[in-house]
């Protein structure tokens, strides 16, 4: 297990594996701060005071904030620290849905074909022929009666837009495993159709899913900073969001006070980044033909020749 | 796994002998056409894969199908299996049970769960051993998944069941390959593994397409042996599908020459290699690189490929290449065309520019017919003597045994080709069967099936 | 291009190929010394896995990134190892060309036939005619048996055979003094191979051509080489002429290989036990050793040196040297020496 987790690394060379490393530690990072929010962060996300002490609004990176305070009286530090658990959990929980659905459909309808096949491809070459944005904007409304504003709405109304993706990549492996011999010989020992897309397909199908898992997940963050940006993202009383508290700082840039903006912006810009690098990292190891296989240095020693006796030339 | 044991002192009648009889099978494939056409519903055509094959194969026999790709002896064998469809006729299987009886199951007519556990009796063993064998499954669990699918065995006692089939094939001790990937195998244990996975069921007929032509030379005999003592310890009856003749006559003890989805030449293997009738078997035989520097390299093999299927040649498909051709094998317009064509590769661009220039459009040629005219209003007498001069530079051309007449018209040269017979297979020799006008029925039994030049 | 007749065109002294891989270099070609006369036809062959493939396109200097290369080779009197890479891919096409095994992937789908003579002519020839052009296509593929008709079709027009025709004329065209062709009838069917085969053998008629044609198929060794190189484990172990070398084969993996190929005159099966050696770390002593019936104490332990035999052939084994008495003064063996090979028995589990 551990050895095909770290095969994409020593798979890769020179720049690819540069890339793949930094964006796994940025994200990591991040990660981490997710998971140990509670830990890490001075104070709660939506704390104003401690000690029964305010704090104090906009106020400038001190001691006691060192990334400063908002116009909220809360502290920009604890804002980007629980900010990075919400993002992550959106993202990982969109990624998720986006993955159970869309890789199904993908394997059925690759499987399948005929009718069935185009008219799932239809389906999903609609949804991905909006922008992604517009739609998150869509769903993030329509889901917002019944489920509120929560993360849980706001991974749901991302899903929608990463669906077709994992069906596209899916639908498409799958097409061409069909035809592999392997698959006729799970039909001649008599497996039936459950079974060889469960047993046959499937295992060979999943290894281009972390790729596009990543790459989504970098537009899921800036999709999900953006939806919150325009205040169709996860309310402010519920969980602290990048996107949300750099709308509202928007306006404290012009009268000087820059650390409103600059540190959830750069956190968006960081995680996207990390992200991103994975993913290419990761793309450039599954992806055969971008694949540049790591050589070795051959030294020879001497050339020493082994004919070295040759009684008469044929 | 016991052995079966052998029918000794049971009377047994020709109908008990066969196992699987195939008669008068054809698999055709809708031609998938462009989008276009499909959006207009235009006739798209059909591939005749098989093509109207009676064959009957024998309990405990290794029958060979023998064939050039395209030949449709892999899609035979798939249908064998009723992995593709039966367009029309039918496969019947007749296996004995325990107590002798014999069912009848007709593989052609089953359906879902009933052709799934057909499987367990009809096995197959494929060409190409590193595709063959899911890469992300250990060789236990590939091996063995034929036993859970057929609700068989599960746990500890399938473990069991596949390294006693991995011993039997020879890949022993079987502990040190239960959990590799395919990946970590040699080709030659693949294909091994492949055999373990098809014998596992304990079937009744191997069909093995090409079993051996993916593997290097020195391992070749050793999956040949393997499979000669699993038949000889399990009772198999195998159908061994391949290209390679001189693999066929060491395995077989009967085989069918296929060509175009037709069986041409049926037999003993002693009696196929050691006087072949049909003219496509013999260049078979002939094309074969012996490892004997003293034999030089081929000279007098048939011209051109395999034809197309979706338009096979009219008469007799073999005919555009057969040396022996004679009148009444099935010309037509598409060899003047080949035989022009093979003229101007002798002659000088510019001479062919002009030659060429005369002729006209060569496209009316493409669709077969038994009359054609050639060049164009006026030129008929310079395309005669073209005709006359392509003629004279080899006069023995089989072609021109299948011209009638060649009249000069006011708008070129009428070519009338002889009307050609679609040989069916008939008795020849001592056992065999071939179907080729040089091989006229024996008596003067009428054919079953009327013959006609144009394939229906 | 004008080469003496005694002066052979491709002369390789020495030559080794060697790859990195994790666990160290591959020596896939290991010391390989052989030359090609004009228009003489060299036969390769050897097992899948035996640097056949890599010797070949190492020769054309079509070797991938990590490979290393040295040794000497001449080809008309120049060493190639020595010269810049851009003179190399000068030479390239218009000196040296290949034929590769598969050819729809080599030829462009979207471009005629005629535009791939074009492409090929214009690169290599500049400011060539169009007539000129065309006289010289027609012309390749005249003797190639392809009709003029088709001179404006597509790839996917022609079948298997006809494409690979259509590869050996794109090669030859700007007629290569030297052509490299790697299994060119393996994906084709026995009687396009055997026509295949035929041109391949004609071609010196008309082209003067040196030809070292890679095949795994001893069939066709015997039918269209004139001399024949047996590789094993990234060695030449036998180099002679054709005839000699099948009627009295001198390296017992020769022998076995003929032994185990399967032909019409079969009558029992052979097979050579075990696999062929892992690259990185060959056998000690012959790389054969493991395998070999013939095999002595000496074979485990020294590397038999290249001599050449009664019959003429060059070969590097210790039992043909002893057979032929060969194994002189300066090398003389002891009884212990020349005792047979103790070695324990090949499983399955070692097979290829």
């Amino acid at each position: 297990m551990f050895k095909t987790l770290t095969s994409p690394i020593r798979n890769t060379s020179g720049m690819a594996r540069w890339i793949l490393l930094a964006g796994l530690i940025i994200t990591a990072a991040f990660v981490i701060m997710a998971i140990f929010a509670p830990w890490i962060a001075p104070y709660g996300f939506a704390q104003n005071s401690s000690d029964g002490m305010r704090f104090p609004k906009m106020g400038p990176p001190s001691a006691a904030h060192p990334l400063g305070t908002n116009d909220q009286f809360f502290d920009i530090l604890s804002r980007v620290i629980w900010g990075a658990r919400t993002e992550v959990t959106v993202v990982v929980l969109s990624v998720l849905f986006a993955v159970s659905v869309g890789m199904p459909l993908g394997l059925l309808s690759g499987f399948l074909g005929g009718w069935a096949d185009r008219l799932m491809v239809f389906v999903m070459d609609v949804l991905y022929s909006f922008p992604s944005l517009l739609l998150a904007i869509v769903f993030a409304f329509l889901l917002r009666g019944p489920l509120g504003g929560g993360t849980f709405a706001a991974a749901l109304a991302l899903t929608a837009i990463y669906i077709p993706q994992y069906f596209r990549v899916v639908r498409s492996t799958t097409a061409s495993a069909r035809e592999a011999t392997y698959v006729e010989a799970a039909r001649a020992i008599g497996a039936r159709n459950g079974t060889i897309m469960g047993r046959y397909l499937f295992g060979n199908v999943i290894q281009s899913v972390p790729v596009i898992g990543t790459l989504n997940a970098a537009d899921a963050i800036s999709t999900l900073a953006a939806l919150g940006f325009i205040g169709l993202g996860i309310q402010p009383t519920d969980a602290a969001e990048w996107g949300y508290d750099l709308s509202r700082a928007l306006d404290d840039a012009q009268s000087g006070i820059w650390w409103t903006t600059l540190f959830p912006g750069l956190a968006i810009v960081l995680l996207v980044t990390g992200l991103t690098l994975v993913g290419e990292g990761l793309n450039e190891t599954v992806n055969p033909t971008l694949r540049k296989r790591r050589f070795r240095k051959v030294r020879m020693p001497a050339n020493e020749p082994t004919s070295a006796l040759v009684e008469g030339e044929v | 796994m016991p052995t079966k044991p052998e029918q000794v002192a049971d009377p047994v009648s020709a109908e008990d002998q066969t196992l699987v009889e195939l008669s008068d099978l054809e698999v055709h494939f809708e031609l998938r056409g462009s989008t276009f056409s499909r959006l207009l519903g235009l006739d798209t055509g059909t591939v005749k894969a098989v093509d109207g094959v009676d064959l009957s194969i024998r309990r405990g026999e290794v029958l060979g199908v023998v064939g050039e790709s395209g030949s449709g002896k892999t899609t035979l064998g798939r249908a064998l299996l009723g992995l593709v469809g039966a367009t029309h006729g039918s496969i019947t299987y007749r296996p004995r049970a325990e107590n002798g009886t014999v069912r009848e199951q007709v593989v052609s007519r089953l359906r879902g769960r009933e052709l799934r556990r057909l499987r367990t009796d009809l096995q197959m063993v494929f060409q190409d051993p590193h595709a063959a064998l899911n890469p992300s499954m250990t060789i236990a669990t590939g091996v063995g998944h034929p036993l859970k699918i057929h609700g068989i065995a599960s746990g500890a006692d399938l473990r069991r069941l596949v390294a006693e089939s991995l011993e039997r094939v020879g890949l022993s001790p079987a502990e040190q390959f239960l959990d590799k990937y395919p990946s970590d195998l040699s080709g030659g244990q693949k294909q091994r593994a492949v055999i373990a996975r098809a014998i596992i069921l304990d079937p009744q007929v191997l069909v093995a397409d090409e079993p051996v032509s993916m593997l290097d030379m020195s391992v070749r005999a050793k999956i040949l042996e393997l499979m000669l003592g699993l038949k000889r310890d399990l009772g198999l009856t195998y159908v061994y599908i391949t290209h390679d003749l001189a693999t066929a006559k060491f395995f077989c003890d009967r085989i069918a020459i296929m060509y175009l989805g037709r069986v041409v030449e049926i037999g003993p293997s002693e009696e196929i290699f050691a006087d072949p009738k049909h003219p496509y078997t013999k260049a078979l035989l002939k094309a074969i690189p012996e490892p004997d520097p003293a034999k030089l390299v081929p000279r007098d093999l048939p011209r051109g490929e395999i034809p197309d299927a979706a338009s096979p040649p009219l008469g007799c498909s073999f005919h555009p290449r057969c040396p022996e051709a004679v009148a009444e094998c099935g010309w037509e317009s598409r060899d003047l065309r080949a035989l022009l064509e093979e003229h101007w590769t002798r002659q000088d661009p510019d001479v062919y520019e002009k030659e060429r220039g005369l002729v006209g459009n060569l496209d009316r040629l493409e669709t077969p017919a038994k009359q054609v005219t050639l060049g164009a209003r006026g030129s008929a007498s310079r395309v005669k003597a073209l005709l006359d001069r392509v003629r004279s530079e080899n006069p023995d051309e089989p072609m021109w045994k299948g011209v009638d007449d060649m009249t000069e018209e006011a708008d070129g040269v009428r070519v009338e080709f002889h009307p050609g017979v679609d040989p069916l297979l008939r008795p020849a020799g001592t056992a065999a069967e071939v179907a080729c006008v040089l091989h006229p029925a024996p008596v003067t039994t009428e054919p079953s099936r009327p013959e006609n030049h144009d394939r229906s | 291009m004008s080469t003496p007749q005694d002066q052979p065109v491709v002369d390789a002294r020495d030559l080794r190929i060697w790859y990195g891989s994790e666990r160290g270099p591959v020596k896939a070609v290991d010391g390989v010394s052989f030359s090609i006369r004009k228009g003489e036809i060299l036969g390769l062959v050897g097992e899948s896995g035996c640097g056949k493939s890599t010797l070949g396109r190492g020769l054309l200097g079509l070797l991938p990134a990590g490979a290393e290369m040295d040794g000497q080779l001449h080809f008309q009197g120049t060493d190639l190892l020595s010269l810049p890479r851009k003179e190399m891919f000068a030479r390239r096409g218009t000196e040296l060309a290949m034929i590769f095994q598969e050819p729809l992937t080599r030829l462009n789908p979207l471009m005629r036939i005629s535009a791939h003579f074009e492409e090929t002519l214009k690169t290599h020839e500049r400011g060539i005619g169009k007539t000129e052009i065309r006289h010289r296509a027609l012309e390749v593929l005249r003797v190639m048996g392809i009709p003029p008709t088709r001179y404006r079709s597509y790839p996917h027009e022609f079948s298997g055979g006809m494409r690979q025709r259509l590869m050996i004329a794109l090669a030859l065209v700007l007629r290569p003094a030297f052509v490299v062709a790697d299994e060119p009838t393996t994906a084709l069917d026995v009687l396009v191979e055997a026509q295949i085969i035929r041109i391949l053998h004609d071609l010196r008629r008309e082209f003067d051509t040196s030809l070292l044609l890679i095949t795994h198929n001893l069939g066709i060794i015997a039918e269209a080489c004139d001399r024949v190189a047996v590789m094993y484990a990234g060695e030449i172990v036998e180099i002679g002429d054709a005839r000699d070398v099948f009627a009295d084969p001198q390296h017992p993996y020769t022998r076995e290989l003929l032994r185990s190929t399967i032909s019409l005159g079969t009558t029992g099966l052979n097979y050579i036990p075990g696999a062929p050696p892992d690259l990185v770390e060959p056998p000690s002593g012959c790389h054969f050793h493991p395998r070999c019936p013939d095999a002595m104490n000496i074979c485990a332990g020294r590397h038999p040196l290249k001599r050449q035999m009664p019959n003429g052939v060059l070969t590097q084994c210790w039992a043909a040297d002893l057979r032929h008495g060969l194994a002189g003064s300066a090398t003389a063996l002891t009884s212990e020496q020349t005792a047979p090979l103790t070695r324990e028995e090949f499983s399955v589990a070692d097979e290829a």
